[in-house]
């Protein structure tokens, strides 16, 4: 998730004197949600390789943002996406050193300032640092896959919360999509290796999913506009990752995302010009 | 975002100079950690000061491990659940002064083998005339590996023999024979078990036994009545086999007090070893576990206190398959090695070496992990590991081997086993879930590690260097001077493959000195005396172990290397009993023998 998510869907809401004290602006729903997640596997589980590490990584991510942002925009940004960001980074990577924590936060949040396509960036920044990592520092690095017991109450407590929050945001539909693709995907598989069906839905009870499709796929900046074409988007990463899983790809998740994201960002960038030049013609057209 | 173009550059040049970081930091620890290089034998001595040659064959030594074949339910994923049961302890079994073998196999109807030394580089089996060869019958399942300890003070070691079935213990007679004593001694009917020790815990001179359990004991691994015997979790299960520790009383028989002196736990035990390791006199006890964290028990002579998070030993949940203790640092103090596992791109869990904390000792002991700092961190699917001086140069270097499973080369079995591992413990738990192995490989064929200590806290892999070449499934190696010229041989049992003797050639500038001791007060074979020695203005402790590593034992003698032109000021021999013992200027390049002071 790389910055599972990279910004908040909705406009922060001004609370009104009533509902102040129940009410989160917005863009404190995801950050806190994650950090609700973060601690209750780590002082249940034990999930985190280390505090200090985590911590390297959220500041990384948090101290670049704002330096970027100073640089880039004159202004000192919010730190909500950076911190998503920094503490996806520091759950999902698994490594016994420092330097890759800091360096996939990093990663992550550069890709934003650096691969941009029409004022855009294409990539969900914690999936293309964590993608990177897996490329370039396999024997250093890999993803939280096992590290957070296995047992049914929390990922339940999980799910629930999830849900609860991304239907807020509004975004229920992508990660609803993805879930019920998955498990058809997952009895295909089974159907064509001959593999127990168990073991083919077994990986979306792990935690590793339960970022990837609360946090990742949702991510406002790095998802196409539509409704409608979220939903094709999400299935085709579900469609993706079943090729890819059928080619026993471990990574197969966030390789797909990796590559259907920023794709489907490219054809909705494109078609957007499209439609700015032919609108630009016809307002030529009507003016001549 | 801004125009400014110079900065643009400059970031994007940041962003390369990132993608290309872990390149810059492979290839740097790459010239650090290891040495690589081909050369002749006397290139290697001079630049290591030692090298190995595989000897099996010429010591003639033809043993080759076969895994069990277990309830056919398990068929799909077979080389996954029969994948332990090769050991290997060293013992003198007839005190003649030169140390001889025991090594187990798996197979029901194999044999195990006891290899006694005929002075003259080669081995004879003489298991089968002894009584303590054809202990794999059907019903009573497996050997997994042994530990030797003289439990009744009569001068000659007895073998206690862990087993995924019915343990058994055999009384030496007096190295002429072996008696099976199992019922007499109150063992249980049946322990899956895959570690035992053999150690004094409550001090007063009789060897107690502690047995730590894998599968849970109520599985019969050839008929099971379900499939639902897995762990429950990767890295939190605790339906694991139980513990035992039987207390020896002194009669030919044992009584289990687990409960009563304070172990309890249900992890997946794969190996335990103990030592002095918090300054009380009694010997705490280190647990590494499958599936989960490991345990540390500091021993107050009766009671024993599990402080694996306290410690700091305790928190991380790894997959721990060894436990050995080495002072590293020749501080006085030991480290703990624990193997893990860690595979490319897959799962980096890295070995732990737990090095105690500056300023910590006693009840307030706190261990760090420096096996990254160290070098000694990334060994493959590591298994067996011992520390041991192999080049006489005054340091504990490393020996560690590794792989799990070798079958098809070009096919992995690490997707099924990463999505499987990864689920839910309704899923994992039950072996029927598992997806078919299908001859793949999981962390086959791999280099194996002998790291070499420099001293000042960095050790470098020489494994390909100075011989240590082969790429079997490792899982027990255990140290010992085989032909007692004052050198550490490497002796190393592999899965469903050959035991292989590395016969270690040191250079000869470089001293040593060697302890054999005998208890008297103390229990007999001395397991628990702690040597420190004291020299050239350092210092290291040792301590005679009753188990160690995985599923092995090592020589029960001390062996200190010492560097060149050593002065040693003395040696200083802590008994169990608590009687201290100075030795002054003991003479080097020798064997001395010692009793325990009346």
């Amino acid at each position: 998730m790389s910055q599972l998510m990279s910004a908040p869907v909705l406009p922060p809401q001004a609370p009104t004197e009533k509902t102040a004290w129940f009410c989160l602006d917005n863009r404190y729903i995801a950050p806190a949600f994650i950090t609700c997640i973060l601690l209750a596997g780590h002082l249940s589980f034990g999930i985190l390789e280390s505090y200090q590490k985590t911590l390297l990584a959220i500041i990384t991510s948090i101290g670049l943002e704002l330096v970027i942002g100073r640089i880039f925009f004159h202004k000192w940004l919010h730190p909500a996406s950076a911190y998503i960001t920094g503490i996806s980074v520091g759950i999902l990577v698994r490594s016994p050193a420092f330097w890759p924590y800091a360096l996939c936060s990093a990663i992550s949040i550069t890709s934003k300032y650096v691969l941009r396509v029409k004022g855009r960036h294409i990539w969900n920044p914690s999936n293309f640092g964590i993608s990177v990592m897996l490329f370039l520092a396999a024997e250093t690095v890999a993803t939280l896959s096992i590290q957070w017991g296995n047992y049914l109450l929390p990922m339940l407590v999980i799910w629930v919360l999830g849900s609860v929050t991304i239907w807020r945001l509004r975004r229920f539909h992508i990660t609803g999509i993805y879930v019920a693709s998955f498990l058809a995907f997952a009895f295909v598989r089974s159907w064509m290796t001959g593999s127990p069906w168990q073991s083919e839905i077994a990986p979306i009870t792990g935690p590793m999913y339960q970022l990837f499709i609360f946090f990742m796929i949702t991510d406002p900046k790095t998802t196409v506009r539509s409704k409608r074409g979220q939903s094709l988007v999400v299935f085709l990463v579900a469609l993706a990752e079943m090729v890819l899983r059928l080619d026993q790809i471990v990574y197969a998740p966030f390789y797909a995302l990796f590559v259907v994201g920023p794709t489907a960002m490219l054809v909705e960038i494109w078609l957007d010009s499209r439609r700015a030049r032919a609108a630009k013609l016809r307002v030529a057209s009507d003016g001549s | 975002m801004t125009d400014n173009r110079v900065a643009r550059f400059f970031l994007v040049l940041f962003f390369i100079g990132l993608l290309g970081t872990p390149f810059i930091i492979r290839r740097i620890s790459a010239g650090r950690n290891a040495d690589r290089s081909k050369a002749d034998a006397r290139t290697v001595l001079a630049r290591h000061g030692f090298y190995l040659e595989e000897v099996s064959q010429v010591a003639r030594i033809h043993f080759v491990h076969q895994s069990p074949k277990l309830d056919p339910k398990l068929d799909p994923i077979m080389p996954e659940v029969a994948s332990m049961g090769a050991s290997v302890s060293i013992v003198d079994f007839d005190r003649d002064g030169w140390p001889d073998i025991y090594v187990t196999n798996s197979a029901i109807g194999s044999k195990n083998a006891l290899y006694r030394n005929l002075h003259d580089g080669t081995f004879k089996d003489v298991a089968g005339e002894l009584g303590i060869a054809d202990v794999n019958q059907p019903g009573t399942g497996v050997s997994t590996g042994a530990v030797w300890g003289d439990y009744d003070n009569d001068g000659y070691e007895d073998l206690f023999l862990i087993k995924w079935g019915r343990p058994e213990l055999f009384h030496n007679d007096q190295g002429h024979g072996f008696t099976r004593v199992t019922e007499q001694a109150g063992l249980p009917r049946w322990i899956n078990g895959n570690t035992a020790i053999w150690f004094d815990y409550d001090g007063d001179g009789l060897l107690d036994l502690f047995v730590g359990g894998y599968y849970s004991e109520d599985v019969d691994l050839w008929h099971l009545s379900t499939t639902r015997i897995m762990p429950e979790s990767f890295e939190y299960a605790r339906n694991g086999g139980r513990k035992y520790l039987f207390h020896n009383l002194g009669n030919g028989k044992f009584e289990e007090v687990s409960a009563k002196v304070g172990i309890d736990s249900r992890r997946w035990a794969l190996a335990a070893a103990a030592a002095d390791l918090h300054g009380t006199g009694h010997p705490d006890l280190f647990v590494s576990n499958d599936y989960g964290v490991s345990e540390l028990y500091f021993n107050d002579g009766k009671q024993f206190h599990e402080v694996g998070k306290k410690t700091g030993v305790g928190f991380v949940p790894k997959s721990g398959m060894n436990a050995t203790f080495g002072d590293i640092l020749n501080q006085g103090r030991y480290s703990v090695y624990v193997s893990n596992i860690s595979e490319d791109g897959v799962l980096i869990q890295g070995n732990n070496l737990w090095v105690p904390k500056e300023g910590t000792a006693g009840d307030a002991l706190q261990y760090q992990n420096l096996a990254r700092d160290f070098g000694v961190e990334l060994g493959g699917w590591s298994f067996g590991a011992q520390f041991g001086d192999l080049n006489n140069d005054g340091t504990l270097d490393l020996y560690l081997t590794n792989g799990y499973i070798s079958l098809d080369r070009n096919r992995s079995y690490w997707y099924d086993f990463s999505r499987v591992a990864g689920g839910n413990s309704t899923i994992i738990g039950d072996a029927k879930n598992w997806p078919a192995f299908e001859g793949r490989s999981l962390s086959g064929y791999q280099s194996k590690r002998v790291w070499l200590n420099d001293g000042a806290g960095k050790f470098v892999d020489v494994a390909q260097s100075v011989g240590a070449t082969d790429t079997y499934d490792g899982r027990s190696v255990a140290l010992v001077d085989l032909w007692n010229r004052g050198v550490l041989d490497v002796v190393v049992a592999n899965q469903n493959g050959p035991l292989l003797l590395y016969k270690n050639t040191v250079a000869p500038e470089n001293k040593w000195i060697e302890f054999e001791l005998e208890g008297t007060t103390s229990n007999r074979s001395a397991i628990g005396t702690q040597v420190t020695l004291f020299w050239n203005g350092q210092q290291q402790v040792q301590e005679v172990s009753g188990g160690s590593g995985f599923a092995a034992e090592n020589d029960r003698r001390l062996h200190f290397g010492l560097g060149q032109n050593p002065h040693i000021e003395k040696a200083v021999i802590r008994w169990p009993s608590g009687k201290v013992q100075t030795i002054d200027q003991p003479v080097v390049n020798q064997l001395h023998k010692m009793k325990e002071p009346a």
